[in-house]
């Protein structure tokens, strides 16, 4: 159910989505390559490979760097991220639930209260 | 661990914590102001636990909550958000020490964790401590990558196949 709280998923569905993206990223897990390189090896245009590296980027699956007039493209540290957010969700998921705990808690104890009392009268 | 056992911590605005432990365990912390029997008493009888187990922030409502809680018993909590098909999350307990320990298995696929919480009491306060142990590495990697109980089968071989690719070209970069 942590899941259904977090949408940081949604952006890499997407960018999986696409044949052609999940090619870019095999190949750039063989080798860092230039948009150029990239566009020739899937026979598209430079504009075309720049719209689906930028999908790739955004969901941080690649990252990529201009050096001079070269834009050299990269898989993006998107493993150990969502590690930590997928982490950060399952611990609010708890943190919310126990504040709801909190307040049973606080009720239970005043049950109880309430109860000796009677009994003791 | 009980070298300042004298010092309560001052309570922190998060005062949940949630840590990979290892490979295959995850866990959860947190302190409740109540003795253990009466926290215990809130895990362990449907009628209470309805009332936390889903909190309004997940945007889900519980539509039906089933707990046997004894060594051997089930439960069964169905959660829905209106529009797809509920989740079921199901299993049984496998241990159940009054105010101090409670175990269940979680069955929803045959990755499932098996859950155990702790209730310690210090001074009229609980530390309660959740662990989950997976069967593997795998296991829990899957979980993470989004394959948790209830995710539609779609969704969840795409997240898996989004997990190998990944895997995958980690490995061929070393």
């Amino acid at each position: 159910m942590v899941q259904y709280m977090q949408t940081g998923f949604d952006a890499s569905f997407a960018a999986l989505s696409d044949a052609t993206r999940r090619g870019v990223l095999e190949q750039l897990g063989r080798a860092d390559a230039s948009i150029t390189d990239l566009a020739e090896k899937f026979h598209m245009t430079l504009t075309g490979m720049k719209k689906h590296v930028g999908v790739l980027e955004r969901a941080g699956l690649v990252a990529t760097e201009k050096v001079g007039r070269v834009r050299t493209c990269k898989l993006g540290r998107r493993r150990l991220e969502e590690e930590a957010a997928w982490i950060e969700g399952y611990r609010q998921l708890w943190d919310a639930r126990f504040d709801e705990l909190d307040k049973v808690v606080e009720e239970l104890k005043r049950k109880e209260k309430v109860d000796g009392r009677k009994k003791r009268e | 661990m009980d070298a300042k056992r004298e010092s309560e911590p001052t309570p922190k605005n998060d005062r949940t914590t949630a840590e990979r432990k290892s490979e295959r365990e995850l866990v959860v912390t947190r302190t409740f102001n109540g003795p253990a029997r009466i926290v215990f008493e809130a895990w362990t009888t449907p009628e209470l636990l309805k009332r936390w187990w889903v909190p309004k922030s997940t945007g889900l409502s519980l539509l039906s909550c089933e707990a046997d809680v004894r060594v051997g018993g089930r439960y069964r909590f169905e959660l829905g958000n209106g529009a797809s098909e509920p989740m079921v999350f199901l299993g049984k307990y496998i241990e159940v020490t009054p105010h101090s320990r409670l175990v269940w298995t979680n069955e929803e696929s045959d990755d499932g964790a098996v859950t155990t919480v702790t209730f310690e009491e210090r001074g009229g306060k609980t530390l309660l401590v959740l662990h989950e142990l997976y069967p593997s590495k795998e296991a829990l990697d899957g979980a993470m990558a989004g394959m948790g109980g209830g995710m539609e089968t779609g969704m969840a071989e795409t997240f898996a196949q989004l997990d190998d690719l990944l895997v995958t070209l980690g490995a061929s970069r070393r």
